[in-house]
């Protein structure tokens, strides 16, 4: 029987290499795939739009020279490995990497994928004034030459000990030089009909583009894998709601994938009894958590407000208080409430990969209110008649904002409750998310500017390496009038030791000493607790029940693999 | 006639340029930014470089007076020229306004999407009217009758009762439990033959039931208010006694006074109608204006959020001008000069 079995695999697999000359009999046999994301994709070039959406939608034309897995592993895509110090193909400096472009690969209108385009893609994006959304992924790229027509190298100014920016992961993928040489710098917005409708080197190639609406594609016939994509077709259908997105997939079973169910957890799982569809969920690096203003946010600090200049936070420049307020918090509660499978408690900035994961600071996971209260009482906050703690003139008395968003206002209020146990009085504002993310320097309301005492969203970092993310917490990257209040140091950590490690990581190679400096540095902030950490955020997304091969990955696109999706027979 | 309309027209222009300099004003002091919906991973010094590359560098005024001339010079030569078929005009090298999360031409855009915004919206408009009429005249005609409370109740719900309640409804009822229809609008759909226009009909039949009872609401209410006070009036006593038939009172000498109103309400809320109907449109996800509208806003997409607003706002200003001259046209005592 094993023999017999073996026999077949073995024939299938003789098969699958004959595929490329025999019947390929695999390749659009299953007809339609009908994908649904509840936000349309605008455009298909990811350097115009960092959208997640737009990421998600060209990840099906266009292809990075490697990617990751499900599990945050690299996977060489148009290389036939990835480059390392070990292999040579990182040099020993670390200042360079050189990436060898697998043999026969074609752009789908036939012609040749070369190094020039790689070279090419890069070009593209540090044009100035072209407004590359991806830029962030070139910083430090001196140089990117084609050295032959299979091999490129990508040069960088300071030793890189994380060389996998450019050409990695769904943000940086390769555009074809033939299309967009015309498109550069200031010009690259007019190129609508290249914008729209890139070659690329993926499972699909784009038929039509309805901006904001639909994109209807077609097996890439020049795709390198012979039996793939499976579907002869695919539909990526934008618009709506999250919650009708899971009831197309999950109850009427009129799409095949639904993206991102931000939906109450009770309401998914009634949909999905159904039996149309399955939920499927994946972690990636996430992280919901509480921002605690370490400075005056007052109105009456004027224009100082909430920087260095406008003094101590009255309440919460206390270290014991942002202690008390992080075990008061029943954070699984939050997760039931808010997130069911697409949340679990956490205590750490970095919660993934498992390598850079802290388990030093679980103290937090448990709700601690005795304790909290008795931090409170030693550093000499007297409960007060109404129920709040004062000391002096200061008052526990909190300004908690957020984004307007129906999981965050729950969680918000459960907040306020856990922390009147322990006599802080909360005030609950919520902002719309275009401007609270926004950015605008005018608007007094951006999450940059922090004019309340805590505040509550998630950040991540792409891909795996928390070196960039965790710089974030120096005391350089703290927003403030000077630098236009632009930084991700939302909570104004500063501490020079911090600062020190951060160099230190930068400079280190060797991934078992990275994993060890990034938990330190993690374990500072968490210690220091101007940032409480309450949620480990999933992705939730929704499959139909007769759909084989969905790969769930926060790491990358969550169409990652889409042209190994096939229908259930 | 001729007089009076061309005066309209005159003062329409400063109205239109004072609407589109409000237009632009508060979009500018609106907190919003285009950056907002990117991912966080992004630095923010990429945002600044992005913001730039959007024009949001130059001074307001400047920013106003290039939309102004890509709306009323670039788009117009650049339109002329498609039509003509000839690159007169240089088209290749004038600035178009271009939407930022796209970065297409924003005419392009709205040319996409009118054709689902007028079936879907526009049928349901008709259907609205249709069904109004006779229900008004009826309940005019026999008032206080159990019709009429009925017509009176139906209304009232489609009035007061949300689209995105009776959307969400229907979807529920007619495509999750009966999967009589879809809950999502295939805008890729091409009526070909037979079979694909009664699957054009059906996917179409929720967005426009959806509509179409609250236009019934609306219109139906102003035709039997109409009616009734027609039908009070001394020329109607007059034919009743000269023993004209309760029929042709009805229908010939009432109805025909009763629609001078109706008739310039109808007028009025055609814009309405390319405006799209925002909520439902995003509901069934018919890729319409309204639904782009909502998502520009939604994405800080300004420019088209501006041009889109801007046009409505120039159809809002032509159909009071058109519902004034049809009062005129329709009722001979009403004169102007």
């Amino acid at each position: 029987m094993t023999k017999l079995r073996l026999l077949l695999t073995a024939s299938a697999v003789v098969m699958a290499l004959g595929a490329a000359t025999s019947a390929q009999a695999a390749r659009g046999s299953d007809g339609e795939l009908k994908i649904l994301y509840w936000q349309a994709v605008s455009i298909l070039n990811p350097y115009l739009s960092g959208g997640t959406k737009d990421l998600h939608g060209s990840s099906m034309v266009i292809e990075p020279l490697a990617r990751y897995d499900e599990k945050g592993n690299m996977v060489p895509e148009l290389v036939d490995e990835i480059p390392t110090v070990e292999n040579g193909g990182v040099s020993k400096d670390l200042k360079s990497i050189t990436w060898k472009i697998s043999k026969g690969i074609k752009w789908s209108d036939g012609t040749d994928f070369t190094a020039e385009d790689v070279a090419f893609t890069a070009d593209y994006c540090l044009a100035p004034d072209g407004g590359c959304q991806q830029r962030a992924y070139f910083s430090d790229v001196t140089k990117v030459e084609a050295i032959d027509p299979l091999t490129v190298k990508v040069t960088f100014g300071v030793a890189k000990p994380f060389p996998y920016g450019p050409f990695v992961g769904s943000q940086s993928p390769i555009l074809q030089k033939a299309q967009f040489k015309d498109c550069m710098g200031p010009k690259a917005p007019e190129c609508t009909d290249a914008n729209f409708h890139p070659h690329g080197t993926g499972p699909f190639r784009v038929t039509e583009f309805k901006p904001n609406d639909v994109i209807s594609f077609e097996a890439n016939p020049y795709y390198r894998v012979a039996d793939e994509p499976h579907f002869a077709t695919a539909v990526l259908k934008g618009g709506g709601d999250a919650a009708s997105a899971a009831r197309a997939v999950l109850e009427t079973g009129e799409y095949d994938y639904a993206w991102n169910l931000q939906v109450e957890p009770e309401i998914l799982a009634q949909m999905a009894q159904a039996g149309k569809g399955v939920i499927v969920s994946s972690f990636g690096t996430q992280v919901e958590r509480l921002e605690v203003n370490p400075y005056d946010a007052s109105a009456a600090a004027g224009d100082a407000r909430s920087t260095k200049q406008a003094g101590p936070n009255p309440a919460l420049s206390d270290p014991a208080v942002r202690k008390a307020l992080s075990i008061a918090i029943d954070r699984d509660l939050l997760v039931e409430a808010g997130y069911g499978e697409a949340g679990r408690s956490t205590c750490n900035f970095v919660p993934a990969p498992d390598i850079y994961a802290s388990t030093k600071n679980n103290w937090c996971l448990k709700q601690d209110i005795a304790g909290a209260n008795k931090l409170l009482d030693d550093a000499g906050w007297v409960m007060g008649s109404d129920g709040v703690r004062t000391k002096g003139d200061a008052r526990l008395s909190l300004i908690f904002q957020t984004s307007t968003n129906s999981v965050r206002q729950g969680s918000q209020a459960l907040i306020k409750q856990m922390w009147q146990q322990i006599g802080v009085e909360t005030e609950l504002r919520n902002t719309d998310p275009s401007v609270f993310f926004g950015g605008d320097p005018a608007s007094p309301d951006t999450f940059q500017k922090f004019y309340s005492d805590v505040e509550m969203y998630t950040n991540n970092f792409d891909g795996t390496d928390p070196e960039k993310y965790l710089a974030g917490r120096t005391c350089e990257r703290i927003p403030s009038p000077e630098n236009g209040w632009l930084g991700e140091n939302i909570s104004r950590y500063c501490d020079p030791a911090y600062d020190k490690l951060a160099a230190k990581l930068a400079g280190t190679g060797k991934l078992a000493d990275r994993a060890e400096i990034a938990k330190e540095m993690n374990d500072m902030l968490i210690e220091a607790g101007t940032m409480i950490p309450l949620i480990h955020r999933g992705d939730v997304s929704a499959r139909a029940a007769n759909l084989d091969g969905v790969r769930m990955n926060s790491w990358d696109s969550q169409l990652w693999n889409v042209a190994s999706w096939s229908r259930k027979k | 006639m001729l007089n009076y309309t061309l005066r309209r027209l005159m003062f329409a222009i400063p109205t239109l340029l004072v609407i589109s300099f409000i237009i632009f004003a508060l979009l500018d002091l609106a907190p919003n930014d285009p950056t907002g919906n990117l991912p966080l991973t992004i630095p923010p010094e990429v945002r600044e470089q992005i913001r730039q590359s959007l024009g949001l560098g130059d001074p307001f005024l400047i920013r106003y007076l290039k939309w102004l001339h890509q709306f009323f010079v670039n788009e117009p030569l650049n339109i002329l020229s498609q039509i003509t078929g000839a690159d007169i005009f240089e088209s290749a090298d004038r600035l178009r306004i271009r939407s930022w999360a796209t970065r297409s031409p924003v005419v392009d855009l709205i040319v996409q999407r009118m054709p689902q915004t007028l079936w879907v919206v526009g049928m349901s408009y008709v259907v609205g009217i249709l069904i109004a009429i006779p229900i008004g005249i009826i309940s005019a005609h026999k008032q206080y009758s159990i019709f009429d409370q009925l017509g009176t109740f139906v209304s009232m719900i489609g009035f007061s009762v949300p689209t995105f309640f009776t959307g969400v409804l229907l979807i529920v009822i007619f495509s999750v439990k009966l999967h009589w229809f879809p809950s999502i609008y295939d805008t890729n759909h091409k009526v070909t033959d037979w079979s694909s226009l009664v699957f054009q009909i059906r996917q179409m039949f929720l967005p426009v039931m959806v509509l179409a009872l609250y236009n019934t609401s609306q219109i139906s209410r102003f035709v039997r208010a109409s009616m009734l006070e027609n039908l009070n009036q001394d020329y109607v006593r007059t034919a009743r006694a000269k023993g004209v038939k309760e029929k042709t009172i009805l229908l010939v000498h009432v109805l025909r006074n009763s629609l001078i109103p109706v008739v310039t309400v109808i007028a009025l809320g055609v814009p309405t109608v390319f405006s799209g109907a925002i909520i439902t449109e995003q509901i069934f996800r018919v890729n319409g204006l309204g639904q782009l509208l909502i998502t520009s806003i939604q994405g800080g997409d300004i420019p088209v959020v501006q041009t889109l607003t801007f046009i409505f706002a120039v159809l809002i200003v032509l159909f009071n001008l058109i519902a004034d001259v049809l009062y005129g046209v329709l009722d001979p005592r009403i004169r102007y000069d």
